[in-house]
């Protein structure tokens, strides 16, 4: 009997598709589903945020250049990641990435939380040659970031986009985008507005010119805010439980 | 469909029974240990599900009868590690800075602390033992100071960092952009240098020059960096009287300095890192040669 079913299924090609269809869902639905469902998921914790345009630039260039392939952003929950980068990631941490920069291979360090580890000078200086800094590092130079300039036009178009996948983006936000991309990096700019909309973001001088906006002073911007947005200080173990 | 399993006539071996068009397929069994191995992992997998958390269901998961959890198991270990220490970590958290480097034991093992510590967060800046980099990261490992030398120096600045500005009590200090601000001309900005050039006793001052940037040192630069270069530490204003240098000595790099100078930033580790761990990494630099 079962034999007879199985032969027949094998035997016409659309009640085998629906079968394999209707099986794949059930692995998808089990697997899928709760993660969306379940409301420990993403830990409760308050402060992270949108990144900023111009921190978003930052990440579009930390994309393009593939830091990915070399530096992770996932600090683990073992006593040796933790003593050495700091308090571990929490998905909650990444829910407004798009697509999130987790990583698997650490030819370089964790960058989870590299956001105020070092100065904005140290930043420059180590983009533009990382060997001035590190004497070992094997990390490649990016010098061009400091001449090539970034576009702020359309940028709101990007954050609009963002919102639509869940990204909270509010139509304020939307519409100062390309005023607050040219004064994150502005030091003559009045930052008040952006600062309330997006606590804690790295505002100034970023990449020590202060002209022009440059791809440097964006990726600055996004690596000074990585792993800030959440305060420890507040939360014990037990309520980042998921 | 199977048909007949029957002796295949040039192998010797069995067939599945199944056939299409005039072929028929040879059974090649698994091995059998590889069979047990994997009916085995089928076994290891039940049990595993009942142990850890494994079953989602809508709004939560089956947490497993052992109740594990890697966020509390980091937890707990951290705590092992701690206790591990044989209440060191403890005595250094009682005591004084003074009073761990009073104690041979406690210095040694907050100057081993403070080492793994300073790897892991300094160095990129600071160099490897404190030694400095060029572009304005002082070396530790001398007893030339900017903002002090004394453990208690050294502690604050560890907390509050230099020119952070998030944080409010950070250690300040902005020396006047003469040249972009115009508050001097180009030659007396030459002249100043060629002054403080002599401070040092370098070579490659001009005499006359210097002579002139005697005055203009009075007026504008006496105040913080004293009278005679010796530098006063609670303006982290630095010494111009020594050989040591932040952004290069010559007489170029120096009138580079006065006209537009740049300014060092630590982060404020307050915060980031423990109490403990600073403590440690205060006694570290401290014995790094030139702690006061």
């Amino acid at each position: 009997m079962a034999l007879n079913l199985h032969g027949k299924a094998e035997k016409h090609v659309t009640l085998l598709g629906a079968l394999i269809l209707v099986t794949i869902s059930i692995g998808g639905i089990v697997e899928i589903v709760p993660l969306h469902t379940i409301e420990s998921t993403i830990e409760p914790v308050d402060g992270v945020r949108p990144y900023t345009p111009l921190e978003l630039a930052g990440r579009n260039i930390y994309i393009r250049e593939g830091c990915y392939n070399c530096h992770s952003q996932m600090i683990r929950p073992f006593r040796d990641e933790v003593e050495r980068y700091g308090h571990y990631s929490l998905a909650a941490e990444s829910m407004y990435d798009h697509p999130f920069q987790w990583g698997s291979k650490r030819t370089g360090p964790d960058l989870a939380r590299v956001g105020g580890k070092y100065s904005n000078e140290w930043h420059v200086a180590h983009m533009v040659d990382p060997r001035s800094v590190v004497p070992e590092s094997i990390m490649p130079a990016y010098p061009f970031m400091l001449d090539r300039q970034i576009e702020t036009e359309g940028f709101g178009d990007h954050l609009r986009a963002l919102s639509i996948v869940g990204v909270p983006y509010t139509d304020e936000m939307i519409d100062a985008a390309e005023a607050d991309m040219a004064a994150q990096a502005d030091p003559n700019a009045d930052t008040r507005d952006l600062l309330a909309r997006y606590p804690r973001a790295a505002v100034g001088d970023l990449d020590g010119n202060p002209d022009e906006l440059t791809e440097m002073d964006a990726m600055i911007a996004y690596l000074q805010i990585l792993g800030r947005m959440v305060d420890f200080a507040d939360y014990t173990t037990e309520e980042l439980l998921q | 469909m199977p048909t007949k399993v029957e002796k295949d006539a040039l192998t010797g071996r069995e067939t599945t029974g199944h056939e299409w068009d005039g072929i028929k397929e040879l059974n090649n069994p698994l091995p059998k240990w590889w069979v047990y191995v994997f009916y085995a992992t089928i076994a290891f997998s039940l049990v595993y599900f009942v142990l850890y958390p494994s079953i989602p269901w809508i709004n939560g998961y089956f947490p497993g009868i052992l109740g594990d959890n890697q966020r509390l198991t980091l937890e707990r270990q951290m705590q092992e590690g701690f206790e591990a220490q044989a209440g060191l970590r403890t005595a250094i958290n009682q005591a004084t800075l003074e009073e761990i480097v009073a104690d041979p034991q406690l210095l040694a093992f907050a100057v081993a602390g403070g080492r793994a510590a300073f790897a892991d967060n300094c160095v990129p800046c600071h160099g490897l033992g404190g030694a400095g980099q060029a572009g304005g990261y002082p070396v530790l490992a001398d007893d030339a100071w900017i903002w002090g030398g004394t453990l208690a120096a050294i502690s604050e600045t560890l907390h509050v960092g230099i020119r952070w500005e998030e944080e409010p009590l950070t250690r300040w200090a902005e020396m006047p952009a003469y040249g972009e601000l115009g508050i001097l001309t180009p030659e007396q900005i030459s002249d100043v240098a060629h002054y403080v050039l002599t401070l040092s006793g370098a070579d490659g001052a001009d005499a006359q020059a210097a002579a002139r940037g005697a005055e203009t040192y009075e007026w504008e630069c006496a105040a913080c960096h004293g009278a005679a270069g010796e530098g006063i530490q609670d303006l982290g204003a630095p010494a111009l009287s020594d050989a040591i240098w932040l952004y290069g000595g010559g007489h170029a790099a120096i009138a580079a300095q006065i006209a537009n100078p740049q300014h060092g930033v630590m982060p404020a580790w307050g915060g980031r890192l423990d109490d403990d761990t600073i403590k440690m990494l205060t006694v570290y630099v401290h014995a790094l040669g030139g702690g006061q």
